[in-house]
């Protein structure tokens, strides 16, 4: 591992660095410390900050492009590479080269302009490592050298400290900003390169969905079809089956532990919810497939009716049961937030309990439950595990609960594992349907915690 | 006086209608919270009772003669030829040995079948190990196969009939010869611990999945846990209450909302296609999953610092502290069992995500052990996830086994979470 080696190198040159700063700020004042202007290990810090910092941006941009780099380059050396092959092609190629790279002694059959590329690529890469050792070392020497001259009695090192700390933590906490502009680059990118080769009103509009494009040119439905609606509606319907289960169960959960339950109860109810929230989706879906799935159709089978083996009906409801929990968490804390007054008031008026929950506790956090319950709708559709498992993948436009429908999650999926290409509109419909996906959510998001802030102010 | 009394009789109806009505919310209320309790109570029987027999494997006694001609026929003891031998050859005649009046095509292949593939690598191993076995007969333990092993759990019942049965009713003859020996048994299943994937129930483990997964945790704990803590730091104390803070907070909180699939789009997109990360491995795996917990630890970090008096800082700066000393030496470490509770909540989550790591290769089929956060691997969830594809019956146990595994190290988690908080949290 050549990365752990740069990586301990530039850490021993950055402690060593620090060791360096804080004794020549010793030695600049002749072991009077009180006269420096800052702690001895301020200048440590100062010292190695200079030292691995720029270091560890040299490394880390390296790492970034390499591949990219070298890729490039290969390409560009190679005679039977035009513009007009795919990517598909190229990729293909380059895992050649790279197969062929690793296994030196490989087939000898093999093309000899992609042997010379193989070497061309393993002197690269060697060359490429060589480069980055010695402009790592290079960087981080020439930032201890200077760093250690700049050490004086006068060198105010605490605050250039403290300001490039200062600076680290502004780019952590931007770090949140770039993973969004990540998300949106990539979807927006990939779904442009989509909505270019299939039109953007035969997605949304469209009722035919079958992304599995024939091998040959001239076979029937060569082309696919790219219409989401199904989709949609498979998505909508399991999510729901699986309201109907989480919000009645959820909210009157919450209702009975707010209101009812006795403290020892409370202690009982608070970790066994917390517990089927903590369940990882994975189970749920294994749960679903295993046990729900078979039970609803044998049942279905013993009234007479068909029910389809990977029904939305048990999707929707261990979704549910996963979902129970959210809405709970979120609507005991909206309806603690009503004040007591108010109740107070409903009980002087001879109402009863449940008439106070119903009349006065429920329409106060209303808006609190409501957001609660878009934030689960946000959940429940970007789902993926429980579907995948549990739910179809043939894209059915049906309401009925009984058969089998698909969703966006499950779509996304099915198109992006295994074998990929990235130039086919099969694979980026995946990141149609994900931009779809991201843009739902987040407008469920922003209102709900929209709403919940407004209400949450209103008692406060 | 009528009037009178007509009224109190209404009101006493009107009473009566709404006690009822209380009681019947109440006992939604009830029925609520009684659902929530049998869904844990059901799926924790059903994965429990599925999976316990997971930890348990058939084992076989069978004689074995480590025939010379076919191990080492040239009988010069080469390392080489005793790798390659064919250990099958054995094994085969160990049974026909055993089973004389087997004759028939189907038959034969049933009995060979008898003992798991995985049979042979334990013989080699033994006879690399001491080449002077060679030439002698000894009685071995050797795994059975999955229909073997689910027929002795009574997964596969032995009152069913034939035809519904996946063991013939020879095969059932031969396990009871030997249970009359007492030469099969169940025992600790310790290969479900030792072993990577394989496509035989019998040999499968989650050794692979188990350091697939440690590595993943670990780049992910490395990457999010400092610039989570980091960026709370700087989102309290720091942040100028400008329109940039707010546009972080917005989008941190909705980052937290973004389904995690969508991660997974990203790392497809960013990390494996335009930064060239190898697919399959941990360390994309962890970048992703970091991202991903982000917005947890980041959320719980800023509660926790935010939880600590203010009266603190002031003293700190008083005595002459910066504002950034007052911060790392007294808030911070004051905020730490808060935001190590966060952290091992955030982790939890992680550990039990499946969905971004399809997206990113980590589904593949890998029998090796992963060794470093390069290498090909899987991880816990997603091997449930892979297992629970597989037809085989004996596959049911082994998922129902790693759930048990995963939702194990999950509670450990959460009651560590649970315990920090307990013990180390001040009240102020």
């Amino acid at each position: 591992m050549q990365i752990t080696i740069f990586i301990s190198t530039v850490l021993l040159l950055t402690l060593m660095g620090y060791y360096m700063g804080r004794s020549r700020a010793v030695k600049a004042v002749n072991g009077n410390v009180p006269r420096l202007h800052s702690l001895p290990r301020h200048y440590g810090y100062y010292v190695a900050i200079w030292c691995g910092l720029p270091a560890f941006v040299v490394c880390f941009l390296w790492l970034s492009f390499e591949t990219q780099i070298i890729n490039s380059l290969i390409l560009s050396g190679l005679s039977n590479v035009t513009s007009d092959l795919s990517s598909a092609a190229i990729a293909r190629i380059l895992s050649d080269i790279k197969f062929l790279a690793v296994n030196a002694s490989g087939n000898s059959a093999s093309n000899p302009e992609m042997v010379r590329a193989a070497e061309r690529y393993n002197d690269l890469h060697q060359l490429g490592t060589a480069g980055l050792a010695i402009s790592i070392l290079v960087v981080a020497m020439l930032g201890l050298l200077f760093g250690r001259r700049a050490v004086t009695e006068k060198l105010k090192a605490r605050n250039i400290v403290e300001k490039a700390i200062g600076y680290v933590l502004l780019a952590s906490s931007i770090v949140a900003i770039l993973t969004t502009i990540g998300i949106v680059a990539s979807l927006l990118f990939e779904a442009i390169r989509f909505f270019g080769m299939v039109s953007f009103t035969d997605f949304l509009f469209g009722l035919q969905w079958s992304p599995q494009i024939a091998l040959r040119e001239d076979q029937v439905a060569s082309q696919g079809s790219f219409g989401a609606v199904p989709i949609f509606a498979g998505t909508m319907l399991i999510s729901f089956i699986a309201m109907c289960v989480a919000v009645p169960v959820g909210l009157m959960s919450a209702i009975y532990m707010s209101e009812y339950a006795t403290p020892r109860v409370r202690a009982l109810g608070k970790p066994v919810l917390e517990i089927l929230a903590g369940v990882p989706t994975v189970v749920y879906g294994f749960f679903a497939a295993l046990v729900v799935a078979p039970t609803i159709r044998n049942f279905g089978d013993s009234l007479g009716i068909e029910v389809a083996s990977e029904s939305a009906l048990a999707a929707g409801l261990v979704m549910g049961v996963m979902i129970i929990p959210f809405v709970s968490s979120l609507s005991d804390d909206v309806i603690r937030a009503v004040p007591q007054s108010l109740r107070d008031g409903s009980y002087a008026l001879g109402g009863t309990k449940s008439e106070t929950v119903i009349n006065v506790v429920f329409p106060a956090a209303l808006p609190g439950i409501v957001g609660a319950v878009m934030l689960a709708v946000s959940r429940a559709i970007g789902e993926t595990m429980i579907v995948v498992m549990a739910a179809g993948l043939s894209a059915n436009l049906t309401a009925n609960p009984l058969h089998a429908v698909t969703t966006a999650t499950v779509q996304m999926v099915t198109l992006l594992v295994g074998d990929q290409e990235f130039d086919s509109p099969k694979t980026l419909a995946a990141f149609a349907l994900g931009l779809v996906l991201f843009c739902v959510t987040l407008c469920l998001n922003v209102i709900a915690l929209r709403v919940v802030a407004k209400y949450r102010e209103k008692y406060d | 006086m009528t009037e009178l009394k007509q009224s109190m009789q209404i009101a006493h109806a009107r009473l009566k209608k709404r006690r009822a009505a209380e009681a019947r919310f109440k006992y939604f209320g009830v029925a609520a919270l009684s659902f929530a309790f049998l869904c844990v109570a059901t799926l924790f029987t059903n994965i429990i009772s599925n999976g316990y027999s997971g930890f348990q494997q058939t084992y076989v006694e069978i004689d074995i003669t480590f025939d010379e001609a076919v191990i080492d026929p040239s009988g010069q003891r080469d390392s080489a030829v005793i790798h390659s031998a064919d250990y099958k050859a054995l094994i085969k005649a160990s049974m026909r040995n055993k089973f004389p009046d087997v004759s028939k095509r189907r038959e034969l292949r049933d009995l060979y079948g008898f003992v798991s593939s995985g049979a042979i690598y334990e013989l080699r191993d033994m006879v690399i190990n001491d080449p002077s076995l060679i030439g002698k007969t000894q009685k071995i333990w050797v795994m059975a196969s999955d229909e073997v092993d689910m027929l002795i759990k009574d997964v596969f019942k032995r009152s069913e009939p034939e035809s519904t049965r996946p063991v013939s009713n020879q095969e059932i003859s031969w396990i009871e010869a030997f249970e009359g020996e007492k030469r099969i048994e169940k025992r600790f299943n310790i290969n479900f611990f030792q072993a990577g994937d394989s496509r035989e129930p019998e040999q499968a483990g989650i050794r692979g999945a188990l350091v697939g997964s440690a590595l993943t945790m670990l780049v992910t704990l490395a990457l999010s846990f400092p610039c989570g803590v980091m960026a709370a730091i700087y989102l309290e104390e720091f942040a100028p209450k400008n329109k940039f803070t707010y546009l972080v907070e917005v989008n941190i909180n909705n980052l937290a909302a973004v389904p995690s699939i969508v991660f997974g789009l990203l790392g497809l997109a960013i990390f494996l296609n335009l930064f060239g990360m190898p697919r399959s491995a941990p360390v994309a795996g962890g970048v992703v999953l970091a991202l991903m917990t982000l917005p947890t630890i980041i959320i719980a970090s800023r509660a926790a610092l935010k939880a600590v008096p203010p009266s603190i800082m002031e003293a700190a700066i008083g005595v002459g502290a910066s504002k950034m000393q007052a911060v790392f030496h007294h808030q911070l470490p004051l905020a730490m069992p808060g935001i190590l509770t966060g952290t091992i909540i955030g982790m939890a989550q992680a550990l039990g995500e499946t969905a971004p790591l399809l997206m990113i290769g980590m589904v593949a089929f890998i029998a090796d052990v992963p060794g470093t956060p390069v290498d090909p691997a899987t991880v816990l969830p997603v091997q449930v996830y892979l297992w629970a594809d597989s037809p085989e019956r004996a596959f049911v146990e082994k998922t129902s086994a790693a759930i048990m595994v995963l939702l194990a190290f999950l509670i450990t988690m959460n009651a560590l979470a649970v315990m920090l908080r307990k013990k180390l949290e001040k009240r102020w």
